[in-house]
């Protein structure tokens, strides 16, 4: 199973459901909350984002090449499932 | 204030409005706090569900409940974090949905880039 990269703010519901997701299927993952960067961190991290969802909404979630936005219990079971 | 206090004091002003809080208050209530996290944060309450840029011009269409939140409920029965929720919602009668963002990405854009950073 590829890195997962799990971009959300602190203060998003949708977020946290789909963290809460992601850990009872004990799914590891790197969490950046883009609410809590500043500066350099905080346009890097930006820009990444706009690079896999340009609608810059989040959750934005990075599954090796897929790329599961907001939080939808299926589709994100689908796109953890091996190729 | 609590997330409760605010939930009594802006329940009947936004009902009125057509604006009715989601039911499922394992969503509206965490959203309402999150709503006072922001309007520490920021100085008004920037959507919970939305980065904010921090300067309030830039801010204005995305302060709860959003400019979006009208044509979200019209459309999927909820705004786009899922505080704010039509009747038929309640009444679980709309297929639930991930409601998609509505703002514009290059105003997204432009806020962040033009804000705090």
């Amino acid at each position: 199973m590829p890195q997962i990269e799990f971009f959300g703010l602190s203060t998003c519901v949708h977020c946290k459901r789909a963290k809460e997701y992601l850990d009872k299927c004990g799914q590891k993952y790197n969490c950046t909350y883009v609410d809590m960067l500043a500066g350099e961190e905080r346009t890097k991290a930006i820009a990444e984002v706009k690079k896999h969802n340009p609608s810059m909404s989040f959750p934005t979630i990075v599954i090796g090449d897929k790329v599961v936005v907001g939080f939808n219990e299926q589709e994100l079971a689908e796109a953890l499932k091996e190729p | 204030m609590t997330a409760r206090e605010l939930f009594d004091k802006l329940k009947p002003a936004q009902e009125k409005r057509g604006f009715f809080f989601n039911a499922d208050e394992s969503y509206t209530m965490p959203l309402l706090e999150s709503l006072l996290v922001n309007k520490e944060r920021y100085g008004y309450t920037s959507c919970p569900c939305r980065l904010a840029s921090g300067v309030y011009e830039l801010d204005r269409d995305i302060i709860c409940p959003c400019v979006y939140a009208k044509p979200d409920i019209a459309e999927f029965g909820a705004c786009f974090c899922g505080l704010y929720v039509s009747k038929n919602w309640n009444e679980g009668r709309p297929p639930r949905v991930t409601v998609p963002e509505r703002r514009p990405a290059e105003k997204s854009l432009a806020a962040l880039l033009g804000g705090q950073g």
